[in-house]
């Protein structure tokens, strides 16, 4: 990497570049303090303590992300940028991870897990996506991203006696790895071809010249990469087995905050590098995605496996926004993302929350038949995964319903208008399953009486907070959409500090050969 | 600064007073009573308020009114914008007239998860209100499809045995139907940058969308479909009779009272609005479908042997006149066609009480089960007849005016519509007064039926305004006519630039 940089072989980081890293410095700090603390403290209170010790390090990890904010530029050699768009994303990462540990109290002491470790890998692969989220520099940004997976690796693994979370752990290693793997033969390739890894560098290249063949390559390679992080068709095979097995918490985080992470990158790759060739790649996965992901949701009876074939069939709407190609609709598309990516983490943490707290010890209540006159015995937990299921429908007045209108909206105005009927007809296929968990809750009586549990403390302000984040989002959506769209502009124009003009080239119009 | 008036507020007043107290209900104790009188208070409240609009409306004004324009999001460009004019104003009157109504009714028949139940009725109304002060094209959408949850959970939650079915297949049409509609509305945004049904509505009439024309077509079928899915047109229909049978009478009261009308509003502000020519070039296989739907729903209506798909597929009969009346493009076709959404709001609402009130006291809508209710049930039977009358269209009661109009206006188009059509009301004598013969003529065939009470006192308070309006409907349909003309006249007005091109040319 150094090697690439020669002028800046000696480099010397100061102050600022600490700064702009401190999200990361304070969660990787607190990480390691729950590691430590873990044998220390008394098996028995150590569940309660180790969690409030990481759901106080996720806020003063929020803070530093806003103190980080206010001194945006480059760190670390260029290979860090802090700016609105990252910032945003680390907000959301962290965000969740918040929630998901919020939520996580009541579940880690019904399941009998221990708890260090777990909060500390949460803590630690947030620190990968935070990175992800912030990284300028291809090989950086595969470090982040081994990070995250390595942390989401290990936590799909937790329900350590159970079979199925074994499999869904290994599983998610093996693949995950494959993936990672050709992300990184991306990289090398691209690197090959344009002589960096720096995205500004490359960007600037790719616009400079004529483009090599090994840049299609690469660009196909890194997406396959990135598509298996997010569950985008013909990658998803995987997402089912994983999210059944996996600890229903985990799967509300690693549903959301990796694979937020993941599309910060994505967009990067595809935007900021402005790709080229990728168009009938990423058209085909959205298409694909939300077909396969719709139509394989609506034969689940097991709600974990349903809601993991939704996350496949989200996936594929958000990279409808990724279909758009010349720059001037390219903020709309990158504002469209993210803004989904921040609706959709809200409602689906939400409804993980609602079914890890359903499962009860051993993750036993999980089909659609456990859910059976749920309205009618605990109706508030009943209205409130209905809210996150109605938003995950995209009815109006959720930040689903926005999330999906402001998507389709920047895909109709790029005229993709095959890609939009597909998807505008793909969720009101979607809306069927989600109905059916609304129907099994509220329109059949139960056969089974399934015990629930009070809600504690915990998991009721992880509740409140997603619903809140999610009406939020549906109704006055203005300022995130606003800070939605700074950030898009400042994700393509943004120029490393070492070469200014690359402002200017990377917002004139490129010689993208797609489509 | 001009601090804002109450001409400003009211329709979001209106709009949103039952959805204040329907987030109130949620705060409130399971205790029954109170539920019923609190939702009877908001829901008469918002009638109260509704009343203002048409008191302080400017009749002879063609342009919205009491209208509203905020914007709300920046980027994309979405307004709360709202506005009424002389047909959507009848429109918010019937939904807020009707709902205190449903309250009633539902007095006694609901009795599991009652809060749950008013919850979703007001908010029911709130999304109601809103299709028709909607304004701008994404808060059209948006409580477009607000409507479609508190529906489908009415029906599932507190309908009769198939209820899952029949809620399930309710939403699944509409929400499949009307993303065709969303993918309509997304189009004209991204071509106009602009959500608001005024400015879009300017820039078509001046012709000033450069792609217009060539997706003008498919814009119309995309609008055009999710309304012809609402109202519903044959062959759209066959969610109706299901969603009507299985829902509670609140459900079905509402459901044909105002949400039908939602699609021939819909119709009529969007589709003729914003593509005339288009209207105009899809008119004749409109006009036959409408047709097909009249004399169909009527003849189908006729073999029913349950009272209350009886009464579904008459609405099927009746919706069929409002679209013929739309699509003649006549001013006495659209006057007739707002008539009879009013009209069959007003009484087959009351149609669909009376038969709620049956099915209280038998648990069935089976037209065998009864018979010689006339001797037991006077009253009730009194009250039937006029409500059947009233719907059957005869001289001096509401169905008679808007059925008239709608047939003139059909005639000036084209007369084989017109005498298609005239046999719609005869039809429509037929199975109704037919029905009418077999529960309350003859003698009392089933010995249960002897010692049925009368119409209770909360029964009372929820038919006879509905008689009421029908009565005073008939006798001076001016009141009514007087706000919708001018509007209709409006919304002809491109039609009528159009005919008078063609003459010249």
């Amino acid at each position: 990497m150094m090697a690439m940089l020669p002028a800046q072989a000696q480099f010397i980081p100061q102050g600022t570049d600490y700064l702009r890293i401190l999200p990361e410095l304070v969660l990787s700090v607190f990480g390691i303090v729950i590691m430590v603390m873990e044998p220390l403290v008394d098996e028995e209170k150590s569940q309660k303590t180790l969690g409030l010790i990481a759901l106080v390090g996720t806020f003063v990890a929020l803070v530093s992300t806003w103190y980080m904010g206010q001194s945006p530029g480059l760190a670390f050699a260029g290979t860090v940028q802090v700016d609105s768009f990252s910032v945003f994303f680390h907000f959301l990462v962290i965000a969740i991870a918040a929630v998901v540990i919020l939520s996580s109290f009541e579940y880690m002491a019904v399941q009998k897990i221990r708890a260090g470790e777990y909060y500390a890998l949460i803590l630690l692969g947030t620190v990968g996506m935070g990175l992800m989220s912030s990284a300028v520099e291809l090989v950086l940004i595969f470090i982040a991203l081994e990070i995250s997976s390595i942390s989401t690796y290990i936590l799909a693994g937790f329900r350590r006696h159970e079979g199925a979370s074994s499999e869904s752990s290994l599983k998610y290693f093996l693949l995950g790895s494959f993936a990672t793997a050709f992300f990184l033969y991306g990289v090398a390739l691209m690197f090959g071809a344009t002589g960096s890894t720096n995205v500004a560098l490359i960007s600037r290249d790719l616009q400079s010249g004529s483009v090599p063949l090994l840049v299609y390559v690469a660009t196909a390679l890194m997406l396959v990469g990135l598509g298996f992080k997010v569950a985008a068709a013909p990658l998803h095979i995987w997402t089912p087995d994983v999210y059944e097995g996996a600890p229903a918490p985990v799967v509300g985080f690693m549903s959301t905050a990796p694979k937020a992470a993941a599309f910060a990158v994505l967009l990067r790759v595809v935007f900021a590098i402005n790709a080229p060739g990728r168009f009938w790649l990423i058209w085909v996965a959205a298409a694909l995605s939300m077909t396969l992901g719709n139509v394989g949701a609506l034969v689940q009876t097991n709600v974990k496996r349903l809601l993991a074939y939704s996350s496949i069939a989200h996936a594929g709407y958000i990279l409808v926004a990724f279909a758009m190609t010349s720059p001037d609709n390219s903020p709309v598309g990158i504002s469209a993302v993210m803004f989904y990516a921040a609706s959709y983490a809200a409602m689906n943490v939400g409804a993980f929350a609602v079914v890890s707290h359903f499962a009860n010890a051993g993750e036993r209540y999980v089909t659609l038949e456990d859910y059976e006159g749920l309205g009618r015995s605990s109706p508030l937990l009943a209205a409130t995964l209905t809210m996150f299921l109605l938003s995950l429908i995209g009815i109006p007045m959720t930040g689903g319903f926005f999330a999906k209108f402001y998507v389709f909206s920047a895909a109709l105005k790029a005229n993709l208008i095959w890609l939009t009927l597909i998807g505008l007809v793909n969720s009101a296929i979607g809306a069927y399953y989600y109905l059916r968990v609304i129907v099994v809750m509220y329109m059949r009586e139960a056969r089974k009486p399934v015990p629930v549990t009070p809600v504690p403390a915990g998991l009721a302000t992880a509740l409140g907070l997603s619903v809140l984040a999610t009406l939020y989002l549906g109704i006055l959506p203005n300022r995130v959409l606003r800070y939605a769209q700074d950030s898009a502009q400042a994700l393509i124009s943004h120029a490393p500090e070492a070469a200014p003009d690359a402002a200017s080239t990377a917002q004139s119009t490129s010689a993208t050969p797609s489509r | 600064m001009n601090s804002p008036s109450l001409d400003s507020l009211i329709l979001s007043l209106v709009t949103f007073a039952p959805l204040v107290g329907a987030l109130l209900l949620i705060f409130f104790p399971r205790r029954d009573r109170d539920i019923r009188v609190f939702s009877l208070v908001v829901s008469l409240l918002t009638f109260v308020l509704s009343v203002h609009l048409p008191v302080y409306f400017h009749r002879s004004q063609m342009e919205f009114q009491y209208e509203i324009d905020r914007q709300w999001i920046s980027s994309p460009n979405i307004h709360y914008h709202m506005g009424i004019d002389g047909i959507s104003l009848w429109l918010v009157l019937l939904t807020t007239f009707l709902t205190p109504l449903c309250v009633l009714i539902s007095w006694k028949s609901v009795h599991d998860r009652v809060k749950e139940f008013f919850i979703l009725l007001l908010i029911l109304e709130t999304a109601l209100i809103g299709v028709f002060t909607s304004l701008d094209l994404f808060l059209f959408y948006f409580f477009w499809e607000a409507t479609l949850i508190p529906m489908a959970l009415l029906i599932g939650i507190f309908g009769h045995e198939r209820k899952v079915y029949a809620a399930v297949k309710f939403f699944m049409y509409t929400m499949i139907a009307s993303v065709f509609m969303l993918a309509g509305i997304l189009w004209l945004y991204a071509h106009t940058g602009s959500f608001d049904f005024l400015v879009i509505r300017d820039r078509i009439w001046t012709s000033a969308i450069p792609q217009f024309p060539a997706a003008a077509q498919w814009l119309f079928l995309g609008f055009f479909i999710a309304f012809a899915v609402k109202v519903p047109l044959f062959p759209f229909h066959t969610w109706l009779p299901d969603a009507h049978v299985e829902a509670p009478t609140a459900g079905s009261v509402l459901l044909a009272g105002v949400l039908l009308k939602m699609g021939t509003y819909g119709m009529l502000r969007f589709n003729l609005g914003l593509f005339p020519e288009q209207a105009r070039r899809n008119a004749p296989w409109i006009m036959v479908l409408a047709l097909i739907g009249i004399i169909y729903g009527a003849l189908v209506a006729m073999v029913q042997p349950n009272m209350k798909k009886l009464i579904a597929y008459s609405s099927v009969s009746h919706l069929g006149f409002v679209v013929l009346g739309i699509f003649s493009f006549t001013q006495s076709g659209l006057n007739g066609a707002m008539f009879v959404m009013l009209a069959h709001g007003v009484s087959t609402g009351a149609l669909f009480m009376l038969a709620g009130a049956l099915h209280e006291r038998r648990h069935t809508y089976e037209i065998s089960e009864f018979g010689g209710l006339a001797a037991p049930m006077p009253v009730y039977a009194t009250t039937y007849l006029f409500i059947v009358l009233a719907s059957v269209g005869l001289p001096l009661l509401n169905g008679f005016i808007g059925e008239f109009l709608v047939l003139s206006g059909a005639f000036q188009d084209r007369a084989i519509y017109g005498i298609l059509g005239a046999t719609g009301v005869i039809w429509s004598a037929c199975y109704l007064l037919w029905m009418y013969q077999r529960v309350f003529f003859g003698k009392v065939t089933h010995t249960v039926n002897n010692s049925l009470p009368d119409l209770l006192g909360f029964e009372k308070a929820a038919v006879w305004p509905c008689a009421i309006a029908a009565l005073v409907m008939g006798v001076a349909p001016i009141l009514w006519l007087a706000a919708i003309e001018p509007a209709a006249q409006f919304a002809l007005g491109p039609f009528v630039q159009m005919a008078s091109k063609a003459v010249i040319q």
